[in-house]
């Protein structure tokens, strides 16, 4: 059994955790990090690789325009190209409803500083001519865009990794607990004691955050992904809807990603799998967007396990029971963009005991009265 | 209570004689097959009106084949039968049982099955070696493929090359179809058949076959070359010609038009894997299986294996092994056994284990020639993934797993899902970090098994 005694412990090996230990070496303090399977194999890895600020929750938005700032220095900071492009994030209207939706969305994201650009029947069928007849109108946000989930996570670890962190790979943690002296995790072949501790375990945040006697009801969460055979160049913008029941875009090797609906999360194994008719649905609305991918082929569908909380905005903050404990999970199903912000952000939170970025939306104690069990369901926007 | 649902997949020789024994019962199993006509790869039948003799098809097994044909024909009307039917997903279905999806000729469906015997097939496995994706370079299948279902050859002068006893053979179709096998060249040492003959002799009207066309390829004045190393295929836009050098370390070079390559066959077993069964490796062939017990159980209670799918044996085991995994079905249901009908399967199937065996070692798979593939050549071809790239990966991205190295590189995130490439990536991660092969794991399966359209075909 290996032994560490690091300042900060950190449970979960998303992109957030793996950003975070990054942050933590950076100011200086020593880092274990414990992941129960590959570091961004999880939420961060099968995710559909969204980037975008249009669409979030007001309250992220804050969070979410620092996160973009960020993005453009991605590659240089982990020595290695991550995919991201600005192409753009669409929004688009299949009625008249929706493009009231995006008018109000439009107007509020204004006022946090966001330009989203509302388009027409004419000047969308100008920009995309190849959107099929049931979309209506549309709002871009040209900032937006699109990275590979699967490289961006297992960077930030191997740059922690360099900088000096001990990240810990199949080594899902049984326990964690604090003494009055510090924190004790005990995990797959490790035991960890350190000064401050951060729970970043994803759908088993909430699982964490009981271990202190802190209520926070985080649903599994599994989006239903779709991938095409490379195609040429035909989806200019990442692209989503109003209601989110379907998002595609095209990356730059030329394969369609679609998702929309959800896969089975098999919590016990930490498994998530698509389901075969919400595959075909996801393709069938895709379609509908999209008339000229009709004899693109299907070669591949994949689920993974994020967290979900009640309100679909995540916990971020510190424990309001434990001194030294600070908590992000539960991004219900769009931390990806989030991901190395809030890495920056925990390592303000243990270094600083604050941040520079307004948290209080985020506080775990908004779940102190929750009482009973909580589903997830509904759609998954982008 | 209804008759139990038993779903039968794929109708090679595993899969017909599966769907025999369970008719036989009284069951009507379904029985569903990516073939337009049942019969598998080895017993492919020609499209109607495309028909040629059998001993021209299939050699001294025209019999066997002509049998197994016949028998898809009576049980037919007495099954539920789909034909050009793919099983692209397969999910656990409440409370027990599964939902198989399906893309067949009226579209997609579901099909609900209590129960599953899967006997999938093999397919040929590929390693690179210089030249090998130019256009006229197939494998071995696929040369047959093109042979009995076409009644085409992959070019006029063909040569073949690889590891395993099927050459000769498809060397010897190749010349009866009228084509030239210019060359038969095979990768695996002359010592390992001379150390496997007398556990061979174990079988021996199925070694006098082998060694039959061995003879008859060498009295065409085509002799297997063994032990021969660094193969190329040269041509600038298409297959011209075939170099390689001999055990004692000459060159040699022969025009030809076509290449069929073959390093063996490994288990097309992503249906078990959506069913969810254990895989453990085996370490005589090198690859990953799903478990499967002598009697045809997997780890999976209600999933049952047979033939090539689960274990490399050939298409004689395939039929002893559908037959005897029904039993165990029929057993599992409840039906009355016929204990000595059991256990002659069994003494048949472990005689041919050993002969299995020894066939295995005398064509081991070349994973040695994996340090020798350069590394600009591509090992993915679907992504185009060069051997450097994965070798990059391994030491400097810390890539020490394929389901990692995929998500690093894109190797195994193609057209093919990996089943080209996925062994002869592992082989080169395994090599890479010095560290067993077992220990890089295996690409998971994800639906669909194969390609689907994205607007559904009507």
């Amino acid at each position: 059994m290996e032994r560490l005694t690091v300042d900060v412990a950190i449970i979960g090996g998303g992109t957030a955790a793996c950003a975070a230990a990054v942050a933590f070496r950076e100011t200086g303090l020593t880092v274990a990090l414990l992941e129960k399977r590959l570091c961004g194999a999880g939420a961060s890895g099968v995710n559909f690789g969204g980037v975008r600020q249009q669409g979030r929750d007001l309250a992220e938005l804050p969070l979410s325009q620092r996160a973009r700032l960020l993005w453009d220095g991605l590659n240089a900071k982990l020595g290695e190209d991550v995919g991201f492009e600005a192409t753009g994030h669409i929004k688009l209207a299949r009625s008249e409803a929706d493009m009231a939706v995006l008018e109000t969305y439009a107007r509020d994201a204004a006022e946090h500083g966001l330009a989203l650009q509302l388009l027409g029947p004419n000047a969308l069928r100008a920009e995309m001519p190849w959107l099929g007849s049931a979309v209506m109108g549309a709002s871009l946000s040209p900032t937006d865009g699109q990275a590979n989930p699967r490289v961006v996570g297992p960077a930030f670890a191997r740059l922690a990794r360099r900088l000096g962190a001990e990240p810990r790979e199949h080594a899902p943690v049984r326990h964690a607990a604090h003494d009055g002296a510090g924190f004790t995790v005990e995990a797959e072949g490790v035991t960890v004691r350190s000064r401050s501790l951060v729970n970043a375990a994803g759908a088993f945040g909430g699982v964490v955050a009981g271990w202190f006697g802190e209520a926070a009801p985080v649903a599994p969460l599994s989006p239903n992904m779709v991938v095409t055979e490379p195609l040429p160049p035909l989806v200019t913008r990442s692209i989503g809807v109003v209601g989110g029941d379907v998002y595609v875009r095209q990356t730059r090797r030329g394969n369609v990603v679609l998702g929309g609906g959800r896969g089975t999360a098999d919590v016990a194994d930490g498994l998530a799998r698509p389901v075969a008719a919400t595959s075909l649905g996801a393709m069938e609305k895709t379609l509908a967007l999209i008339p000229d991918l009709a004899h693109a082929q299907v070669i591949r569908t994949w689920s993974g396990l994020d967290g979900e909380m009640p309100d679909h905005i995540p916990v971020i903050g510190p424990s309001c029971t434990t001194p030294g404990l600070v908590h992000a999970f539960g991004f219900s199903g769009h931390g990806f963009q989030l991901g190395p912000v809030v890495g920056e952000i925990l390592a303000e939170l243990v270094t600083q005991g604050r941040s520079a970025s307004p948290l209080h939306p985020f506080r775990i104690e908004r779940f102190a009265d929750w009482r009973g069990p909580y589903r997830s369901e509904g759609e998954i926007e982008h | 209570m209804a008759e139990p649902v038993v779903a039968v997949v794929g109708a090679g020789p595993a899969g017909l004689r599966a769907t025999q024994v369970l008719v036989e019962a009284g069951l009507c199993p379904l029985l569903i097959d990516e073939g337009h006509r049942a019969g598998g790869q080895v017993y492919r039948r020609p499209p109607p009106g495309a028909e040629r003799p059998a001993s021209d098809l299939y050699g001294f097994e025209a019999g066997r084949a002509q049998t197994l044909h016949d028998l898809a024909d009576a049980l037919a009307p007495r099954i539920a039968y789909r034909p050009g039917t793919m099983v692209w997903s397969i999910a656990k279905r409440e409370p027990a049982g599964f939902a198989l999806n399906c893309l067949g000729p009226q579209g997609h469906g579901r099909i609900a099955a209590d129960r599953l015997v899967l006997a999938t097939g093999a397919m040929d496995r590929a390693l690179p070696f210089p030249g090998w994706t130019l256009p006229g370079v197939f494998t071995l299948g696929a040369a047959q493929i093109a042979l009995k279902a076409q009644g085409m050859a992959i070019g006029r002068r063909v040569a073949l090359v690889g590891a395993g006893p099927l050459l000769p053979l498809v060397a010897h179709q190749y010349a009866k179809a009228g084509a030239t096998p210019v060359v038969v060249l095979d990768v695996t040492p002359v010592w390992a058949k001379v150390r496997a003959a007398p556990r061979l002799a174990a079988m021996p009207a199925t070694l006098a076959k082998g060694v039959w066309y061995m003879l008859a390829g060498a009295l065409r004045g085509q002799p297997v070359r063994a032990g021969v190393r660094a193969i190329a295929v040269e041509g600038t836009s298409r297959v011209e010609a075939l170099a390689w050098e001999d055990a004692r370390g000459r060159r040699h070079r022969v025009p030809c038009d076509a290449v069929a390559a073959s390093f063996g066959l490994r288990s097309e077993a992503q249906a078990a894997d959506l069913a969810g069964c254990r895989f453990v490796f085996e370490p005589v062939t090198r690859q990953w299986q799903p478990e499967r017990s002598p009697e045809g159980r997997s780890s999976h209670p209600l999933v049952y294996l047979a033939g090539d799918g689960s274990g490399i044996g050939g298409a004689d085991v395939a039929e002893l092994q559908g037959e005897r995994t029904a039993l165990t079905v029929l057993a599992d249901l409840g039906r009355p056994r016929d204990a000595a009908r059991e256990a002659r399967l069994d003494r048949l199937l472990a005689r041919q284990a050993g002969f299995r065996a020894a066939l295995e070692a005398a064509y081991p798979y070349p994973h040695h020639l994996v340090e020798t593939i350069a590394d600009d050549e591509i090992v993915c071809r679907c992504e185009g993934i060069t051997a450097g790239a994965l070798r990059r990966a391994a030491t400097e991205r810390d890539a020490h797993e394929m389901n990692r190295l995929k998500a690093l590189t894109r190797a195994g995130m193609g057209r093919c899902q990996g089943r080209v490439c996925g062994h002869a990536a592992a082989e080169i991660l395994a090599r890479t970090l010095t560290v067993p092969v077992e220990t890089v794991g295996r690409l998971r399966g994800q639906a669909p098994i194969k390609p689907i359209p994205l607007r559904e075909p009507v």
